[in-house]
């Protein structure tokens, strides 16, 4: 485990010098080289092959990955929002940081950011809401190092309710971004 | 005409017309409707298509809010369309119109559908029309009588014929359905366990463009009733979503957020020759072309909170055109071009307001409080829109003034959202 961890990291280097130096030679391709040491490069790691962890429950196990890890800020991937507001308050700083440093150490990762509104209100000028939430976080990610190409934001709208009620603690929990990684969409 | 002869009723009508299959049912509410008296005589032979044609024709015109069908005692001989009417007689039932009708079976198996029109009070023939039909016809052939009542009787085309496209949930389960305008005949066009929203007719009847959330992300389809052969009009990066159709049917404005942002396009309906036609950051969606085509009107954030503005039909400056209020959204302009339908928030209540584009006035004409999705009617005369009751989505119906409302629920439960009322269909 710490050994591939090690050789994980090492690859990670190595792919992130390779993407640097790539970077520096304007090339316009968005895929990176592929890496040579045998090692697969983590976001290759297809969230369905692990064995999935019940948060906060049960033993851990040796294939955990860092994004399912409930106890790695990877697996916190759900921003909240304040009514009528896009602007991620200062207590997701430190996840979108972790998202953001993952996406750079692992330039073959690709994210998906949902975007979603409580339901009140116009069901499409809600996707337009979502998708200014959603936007934001991609903004974010992406003046942390993310490439532009690994970060899609787009918007459900009101049409996915984390938790359905007409009340204010319903809501809160419904005007949201979530995050989600390649395999898991 | 009729109308202005007649005193206001007054009258409160409530009533539950329940429809064989149907899966929609229609509860009619409304108060001081002037509404024709018509006497409506079961057609002559009417048993023989299974179910009763001038019933049919008698529920269409009443929930048009502009008739009252008489009860009419079984009469000895039956009246038909050939027999010489007796004016006085059903003046003295209070009728001043009548509809006389037979149906006669075809040694093709098919029948023959025949009625006159006659108004009692100019004493005047009205004429009639003649159908052939199978069996299974029947329903859409009574739709056609009432149209034709209604157009004599009123001046303008009935809607009888049309269609409607709703969205029901159930559970985790969305079905896209077409029905007819009185919520029978329902067909389910689309299936499926991600939301559906904002189906919109083609000018022709023939196809519907909407959104899915199929691929976990909003994607605009168009779909061929007559086939359910679909097609991916708008699958650019990120989100795509709110079609509306060109009024010549060969183009598809949409809202996209390729270029970041949610923001207005046209694009054909094949997915090809995309522009974009506005330039902000603000959100601009839920564009709608106004029927001669000049105009899209659309929904905009620019001016800090989300009011309609209007821009020419290839892009250009934006116009505002609500002021009233800090949230009005989803522009509909009536097929006259005469009149805007939009969605204003109330304090907390969401509901349709009307705007007289020529003199500016506007009015709220629903009393419900979580009103969506307005749609008028393809003569104009009245709004479908999706609203909230007991914590259930229904659809209801209120006239363009105001005045007569109807609710139409699903009657096997579920959510009823995102009504569409289809064109006339020649």
């Amino acid at each position: 485990m710490r050994r591939s961890d090690v050789m994980r990291q090492t690859a990670i280097a190595a792919f992130s010098t390779a993407v640097l130096f790539l970077a520096a030679c304007a090339t316009t391709s968005d895929t990176p080289a592929p890496v040579t040491d045998g090692s697969k490069p983590p976001a290759e790691v297809k969230t369905d092959t692990v064995k999935p962890v019940t948060p906060g429950g049960g033993p851990s196990g040796s294939q955990l990955s860092a994004l399912k890890d409930p106890k790695n800020i990877l697996s916190q991937r759900s921003i909240f929002y304040d009514y009528d507001k896009f602007d991620v308050r200062d207590e997701y700083r430190a996840l979108v940081e972790a998202h953001a440093k993952y996406l750079r150490e692992n330039p073959s990762a690709r994210m998906l950011i949902q975007g979603n509104t409580d339901e009140r209100g116009s069901r499409e000028y809600n996707v337009g809401l979502g998708q200014r939430r959603s936007d934001g976080v991609k903004r974010m990610m992406t003046l942390l190092g993310a490439r532009d190409s690994q970060v899609e934001s787009v918007s459900l709208g009101e049409e996915k309710p984390q938790v359905d009620g007409h009340s204010e603690s319903a809501w809160s929990k419904n005007r949201r971004s979530d995050i989600l990684y390649s395999g898991e969409y | 005409m009729f109308l202005r002869r007649l005193a206001a009723l007054g009258l409160t009508l409530l009533l539950a017309a329940p429809l064989a299959r149907a899966q929609l049912s229609i509860e009619i509410t409304g108060a001081g409707a002037q509404r024709i008296p018509i006497a409506l005589v079961a057609f002559a032979g009417e048993g023989a298509l299974g179910q009763s044609l001038s019933a049919i024709v008698r529920a269409d015109l009443e929930r048009s809010g502009l008739f009252r069908g008489l009860e009419v005692p079984p009469l000895s001989p039956h009246p038909t369309e050939t027999a010489k009417v007796n004016y006085a007689e059903w003046r003295s039932r209070l009728a001043d119109a009548l509809v006389l009708g037979s149906v006669a079976a075809r040694p093709d198996g098919r029948f023959e559908v025949r009625f006159k029109l006659f108004d009692t009070v100019k004493q005047q023939d009205l004429s009639g029309v003649a159908y052939t039909l199978r069996k299974d016809q029947a329903r859409a052939t009574a739709h056609r009588i009432a149209d034709f009542v209604y157009e004599k009787l009123i001046g303008e085309k009935g809607v009888f014929s049309t269609r409607i496209a709703y969205v029901v949930k159930r559970g985790n389960r969305y079905e896209l359905q077409i029905a007819d305008a009185d919520g029978a005949g329902e067909e389910t066009a689309l299936a499926s366990f991600e939301p559906i929203i904002s189906p919109v007719w083609s000018p022709d009847g023939r196809r519907l463009a909407y959104v899915s959330f199929e691929a976990k992300r909003p994607v605009v389809y168009v779909h061929s009733l007559l086939d359910g052969k679909r097609t991916v009009a708008a699958n650019f990066r990120g989100s795509n979503s709110a079609p509306a159709w060109s009024p010549d049917g060969a183009k598809l404005a949409v809202c996209l957020s390729r270029e970041g942002g949610s923001q207005i396009f046209t694009v054909n309906p094949d997915g090809s020759a995309l522009r974009r036609l506005t330039s902000s950051s603000a959100i601009d969606t839920e564009p709608r072309y106004s029927p001669d085509g000049q105009w899209i009107y659309f929904t905009s954030d620019r001016g800090g909170s989300p009011q309609i503005y209007r821009m020419a039909a290839a892009g250009g400056e934006p116009q505002r055109v609500t002021f009233e209020g800090s949230y009005n959204v989803s522009p509909r302009i009536s097929p006259d071009g005469k009149m805007l339908a939009y969605i204003t928030r109330n304090e907390s209540k969401f509901q349709v307001g009307l705007l007289d584009l020529s003199n500016r006035q506007t009015q709220i004409i629903t009393d419900s409080d979580r009103d969506e999705s307005p749609s008028f009617s393809p003569n104009g005369r009245m709004i479908l829109l999706a609203t909230v009751t007991g914590g259930r989505g229904v659809l209801s119906a209120v006239s363009s003034d105001g005045r007569f409302k109807q609710r139409l629920s699903a009657a096997a439960g579920g959510d009823v959202r995102e009504p569409a009322w289809g064109p006339f269909i020649e």
